[in-house]
């Protein structure tokens, strides 16, 4: 390239090169302008001619971040290729802004993750397993000293939030409840209706929701919603008493967080889920019926028929200790995420989510191994 | 007479992990004292608090207590200690689904042999000894941030608290909230003769409340000043605790 020209095209930076000087001009209004433009220009003029830069503005009127932004990676290459650099034409208020921009106040600390070898990335991760299986251990064994501390008299549980804690997952979920189930009992007998009208047996709907409702289908709505609905908000409501430092209150005043905030909650959903879980049973039933009756033209008479028969006190009690141990599931995990929420926004985010999802998967372990159990005891 | 001591600092290695925020650091706070504890952001100032609280476990060495360890005495002694310490938090930590008097009310159910009532009567006096008369039945989403400190100072006097520990007091008041609630604290200085920790990098209320302190330095990880902070300023000892006690001013001192 040669030397002694004019370089950009645009008229309000200019950049020239001229007895190993380049020159930079910002003419005018310098506002808006793209730096991709001028980075191009100002690297193809470099050459190792350029002993100086100059930085320089004529008539200068207006200008924005992009002026300074331009100006500062000017320096930034001189300072680091050992050009010489000159800004002293530039108004006062640029130079200091740029003075500014290299002030460096404290260097910025290393940052010492390193990629570890696969072997102690293996124990790394198995160490924080077992801390985590500890916590958990230690947690259940902090909840059921509460429940001992109860029984004995001696916890510090207030009765006004056990009942607060009962209302918010009693009575406020029974619509939601009531209508998810319905809605469930509805599809399982449409479901249900679709094969079983191929061998004319249109009738026995009425049984196979009675029986799936009852046994486990009832209980397990009731957990998915309750997770959802209860347990984040067990989970958030915990967390943000972290965030706030109601936590740190709590323990600097030797007030036993378990007896204060997971013991209300816990009992609450144990004594709740097995009642919410007899309501889905029913309005599933309900629904059921509503499909039988209403659009496969069952007689009504013989469809409750069907579904009394169908009806056991087995299955039914099976569903209902499905729901306690839902209920217990649901809380612990809901108090634990809470427990060990981190101390900003975020962190209540993603304890709440972790909360219902530990609580799910922790629902449909323990449906399985409750199912195995019942096969084994012929129930 | 000299006073007797009611926290000491031996050897005390504070941080997380691998990270030591401070290392070996020794100090004494006496009875009556409102000792702050300063030093720049990061240095390790609220560590220094959640230790002196419990709330953190030093790495090394021990906090000494109305002459109880407090690492390794037992269980209910270290409770009994915990029962004479009020903390107030930057924010209050007050509960929110508890009215003012109820916040109150929850230590003293816990430890004290009081009636209903009287423990009713005992939130409202206190809730009043900070100007917050009246405030009783009001919840903590119902009050202004310079209320609900004073709401939280009023917990953490419930029990009648040997030690006071603050956490940024001054943070997020207006200028008229922070000299009150400096005011306030000199008033239960001198009323109850109780000790009073102050973690704040607040100049206006370093001078205004202190009459000892230690300043913490993160570079060096240690206490590089200690003494009455007024005298600090007349005769500070290093560089960093003159720009720190005059907002950044680069003279050099001695």
């Amino acid at each position: 390239m040669s030397d002694d020209m004019k370089i950009s095209k645009s008229d309000n930076v200019q950049i020239f090169a001229k007895n190993g000087v380049l020159q930079v001009v910002f003419c005018a209004d310098v506002e808006n302008t793209s730096y991709d433009i001028f980075e191009k220009d100002f690297l193809n003029t470099l050459n190792d001619n350029i002993k100086t830069i100059k930085i320089e503005a004529k008539n200068l009127k207006n200008w924005d971040s992009s002026l300074l932004l331009m100006v500062f990676k000017a320096i930034e290459y001189a300072k680091k290729n050992n050009i010489k650099y000159d800004i002293s034409s530039l108004p006062d208020n640029l130079q200091n802004l740029s003075d500014l921009a290299f002030a460096v106040d404290r260097k910025p600390t290393k940052n010492t993750k390193t990629r570890l070898p696969f072997l102690d990335n293996v124990g790394f991760k198995t160490i924080l397993l077992c801390r985590t299986i500890s916590g958990v251990l230690t947690y259940i064994r902090n909840v059921l000293s509460s429940l001992g501390r109860l029984i004995s008299l001696k916890s510090v549980m207030r009765k006004v939030d056990f009942l607060a804690a009962l209302e918010e997952c009693g009575p406020k979920a029974i619509a939601i409840v009531a209508l998810i189930s319905f809605l469930v009992g509805l599809i399982l007998a449409f479901v249900g209706a679709v094969q079983l009208q191929t061998f004319g047996a249109q009738i026995y709907v009425a049984s196979l929701v009675t029986i799936g409702m009852c046994r486990i289908m009832g209980a397990i709505m009731v957990g998915i919603i309750i997770a959802g609905r209860t347990g984040s908000a067990y989970a958030a409501t915990i967390g943000t008493m972290q965030v706030n430092e109601e936590l740190d209150a709590l323990q600097t005043m030797g007030i036993s967080k378990f007896d204060f905030l997971v013991l209300p909650r816990f009992l609450a959903l144990i004594i709740s889920m097995p009642i919410l879980t007899m309501l889905a049973d029913i309005m599933g039933m309900i629904g059921g019926a509503f499909v039988g009756v209403v659009l496969l033209n069952l007689p009504a008479q013989e469809y409750w028929k069907f579904a009394f028969n169908a009806f056991t006190l087995k299955n039914f009690l099976v569903g209902i200790f499905h729901g306690f141990c839902f209920g217990i599931i649901i809380s612990l995990c809901g108090c634990y995420s809470g427990l060990n929420c981190g101390r900003n926004a975020d962190s209540v985010g993603i304890s709440t989510t972790k909360s219902v999802v530990s609580a799910i998967v922790w629902m449909i372990v323990a449906t399985g191994i409750i199912t195995v159990i019942c096969q084994e005891l012929g129930i | 007479m000299s006073k007797q001591a009611m926290i000491e600092a031996k050897n005390l290695t504070i941080g997380y992990g691998d990270f030591d925020l401070l290392k070996n650091t020794n100090y004494v706070v006496n009875e009556s004292d409102i000792f702050i504890i300063m030093g720049s952001s990061g240095c390790g100032k609220s560590s220094m608090l959640r230790v002196l609280t419990g709330l953190l476990p030093p790495k090394e060495g021990k906090v000494i207590i109305d002459g109880v360890d407090m690492q390794n005495a037992p269980t209910k002694q270290i409770q009994k200690i915990r029962e004479k310490s009020g903390i107030l938090y930057q924010s209050g930590a007050l509960f929110s689904s508890m009215t003012l008097a109820e916040n109150i009310a929850l230590p003293l159910e816990q430890y004290s042999d009081y009636s209903p009532a009287t423990i009713k009567e005992l939130a409202s006096l206190k809730l009043a000894l900070v100007g917050l008369k009246g405030f009783d039945n009001f919840y903590p989403s119902e009050i202004s941030g310079g209320m609900k400190k004073r709401a939280g100072l009023a917990r953490a006097l419930a029990l009648d608290p040997k030690i006071l520990y603050f956490d940024e007091p001054s943070a997020g008041l207006d200028p008229i909230s922070s000299r009150n609630l400096d005011d306030l604290i000199i008033e239960i200085n001198q009323s109850l003769g109780t000790t009073i920790v102050v973690v704040t990098h607040e100049l206006a209320s370093i001078f205004a409340i202190g009459n000892n302190s230690i300043f913490l330095n993160g570079a060096t990880k240690s206490i590089t000043a200690r003494g009455d902070p007024k005298e600090l300023l007349k005769n500070p000892p290093n560089q960093e605790v003159y720009e720190f006690l005059t907002r950044g001013e680069k003279n050099a001192t001695k």
